[in-house]
């Protein structure tokens, strides 16, 4: 196992501190709940859209700083970006962390969110790093599902990672 | 520290370092330090004699039991009544039949609740267990009451993790069919009044009977069924320096001998035909198709450890390292004991503000120090205490006062890193 400075860098410890957009968002469109039953994390992640780009992310949870860390890059990362954009970024973090995919994900192509690597070297940990986008994925998911649903404003979806 | 100066002239009599030597899992490093194995309410180590019995069964003496006539059958045969025979002598029970081996204490639990509870429960009736179980002595009695209409009834603890005896007369009734209570908490370390439960209960109407969940008192203190009263004692082997797969139901004799089989097949029946079947008596009756031999064996060699120790000295060096904990731990900033009832055992379960217990369990993991971080199979506990978990150190025999040192300073170290 490598350093433990590799998994609680600076900006993770930072970030699990001070978590940005730590709130709820009272006019999303749509938000999810997600949860690893077996650490006890919780996370709900409010999603704000104006057309097809994310105005606005912001989430709120307890749980280890890595989960804690990991939302609060996410809703940095993801703000502005368009649905499509940000469902590709939600599938290659994950991949980054599990392995998986076609290709392997260079961390460079994720900027900030690079940091997060080092947790594959904790497999027991993983889950903690992609619960939040598990959960983000799962809202806009939700929000392909169609208007009239869109309508009736934030839906709930529960989440279970197993990673 | 003056705590640990008394603790260690206290426990003067027994010295760990004279069984360190018997567990060669101990000796080893762990992200460059040496292993300080603290989770011991999860499983323990095992001595050297237990790793060898289980490899004496598989390197001479592998063959089945209680069939066949040749030599190596006869020599599993006696191997694994003989465990059987050992076990009734670490219960203090009155005869070996009253020993059924199970996979571990889940087993044994669900074991009583489906072939003794369930045939005398309807709806409305009730099981009554304590806030603080494992989940191990929730669910199987949830799965039995769901099947009727009955209702698992938790006795409430307090604020230190304390069974409230008053709550418990309250909550026995006429429709009580079972009692089910943890010997010691495995989330809290409380160690439950049990000769005291058991009085309440028998005492009430015609008598409930008691069911005690002794997962995690077997390595800590001398077990004596007929002292405690109880008429249900489970235990798992690898939670007492056994194998893992093996565990032990231990049951008043005449209620094993009115309970049906939970599992059928081979070795529990007196004779088969498509007319009709009849069981071997208990515990046969309760052991279906080919058990964990070479587990018997280890658990037999195990206890065998134990009962070798003057266990008097080794419960005295146990408490005394669970004070040189609590207190260690208890005087650092922002650590918060969960679970801090007069009597407790081995195990100390801990949160430190700021710092998710799951980090506290890596960052530990980082300086060699094992503890168990989670809700400890025990959530509503965690409910209780308003924690989503918490980190959990626990002892043995083996630890030593510097490995409560290294946890303390690993749990410093944690608090230096995340700057709280």
């Amino acid at each position: 196992m490598s350093d433990l400075r590799e998994l609680y860098q600076e900006v993770i410890l930072d970030h699990n501190k001070s978590p940005h957009n730590f709130r709820e968002l009272p006019d999303a469109d749509h938000h999810a709940e997600g949860d690893n039953p077996l650490c006890g994390d919780v996370v709900t992640v409010y999603v704000g859209l104006d057309g097809d780009t994310i105005r606005e992310v912001t989430f709120q949870g307890s749980g280890c700083a890595i989960s804690q860390a990991s939302a609060s890059m996410m809703t940095d990362a993801v703000r502005g970006k368009t649905l499509e954009e940000a469902r590709k970024l939600s599938l290659e973090f994950r991949n980054l962390l599990t392995e998986r995919g076609e290709e392997p994900v260079d961390p460079a192509t994720l900027g900030k969110l690079a940091v997060f690597t080092g947790v594959k070297e904790y497999p027991m940990r993983v889950k903690c790093a992609t619960l939040a986008w598990h959960t983000l994925a799962a809202a806009l998911d939700h929000g392909d599902r169609g208007g009239a649903e869109r309508a009736g404003g934030a839906k709930k979806v529960t989440v279970t990672t197993e990673e | 520290m003056t705590v640990s100066a008394k603790a260690k002239q206290a426990t003067a009599a027994f010295d760990p370092e004279t069984v360190r030597a018997d567990f060669p899992a101990l000796h080893q490093e762990v992200n460059g330090r040496p292993l300080v194995y603290l989770d011991n309410a999860a499983t323990t180590q095992k001595p050297r004699a237990v790793i060898d019995a289980v490899e004496r069964f598989y390197t001479r003496d592998c063959s089945n039991i209680h069939r066949g006539v040749h030599t190596l059958a006869e020599r599993a045969t006696a191997t694994y009544e003989r465990a059987r025979a050992t076990v009734a002598r670490f219960l203090g029970a009155g005869d070996d039949a009253e020993v059924v081996f199970t996979r571990g204490t889940t087993e044994a639990i669900n074991l009583v609740a489906r072939s003794f509870v369930r045939p005398r429960l309807s709806a409305g009736d009730e099981v009554v267990v304590t806030w603080m179980e494992h989940h191990a002595n929730i669910v199987p009695w949830q799965i039995v009451c769901g099947e009727v209409g009955a209702t698992v009834e938790p006795v409430p603890i307090d604020e230190r993790g304390v069974l409230d005896l008053d709550a418990f007369d309250a909550a026995l009734s006429e429709r009580t069919r079972m009692v089910a209570v943890g010997h010691i908490s495995n989330a809290l370390g409380t160690v439950n009044p049990v000769r005291e439960i058991v009085e309440r209960a028998h005492g009430f109407g015609d008598g409930i009977p008691v069911l005690v969940d002794g997962a995690q008192a077997a390595a800590h203190r001398p077990i004596d069924v007929a002292a405690l009263g109880c008429d249900f004692y489970a235990f798992s082997g690898h939670k007492v320096f056994g194998p893992s797969g093996i565990g032990v139901l231990w049951g008043d004799p005449r209620h094993l001998a009115e309970m049906p089989p939970m599992l059928g097949g081979g070795d529990m029946i007196r004779t088969v035909s498509f007319e009709g079947t009849t069981y071997a008596d208990p515990p046969n009756r309760f052991e279906a198709g080919t058990p964990n031999i070479e587990g018997a064996a280890g658990l037999a060699a195990a206890l065998d450890y134990l009962s070798a120790l003057d266990r008097r000295a080794v419960a005295a060096h146990e408490h005394a390292l669970l004070e040189h904990a609590s207190d260690a731990l208890g005087a650092l900033p922002g650590v918060r004991l969960i679970g801090t009832a007069p009597e407790r055992e081995a195990i100390v379960s801990f949160t430190v503000e700021g710092i998710h217990p799951h980090d506290v369990g890596t960052i530990l993991d980082g300086r060699g120090v094992a503890v168990r971080a989670g809700h400890h199979c025990a959530q509503p506990v965690m409910k209780r205490f308003g924690v989503p978990a918490t980190a959990r150190a626990s002892f043995a025999l083996y630890n030593t006062h510097a490995e409560v040192e290294a946890l303390v300073a690993a749990v410093r170290h944690a608090q230096e890193m995340f700057g709280v």
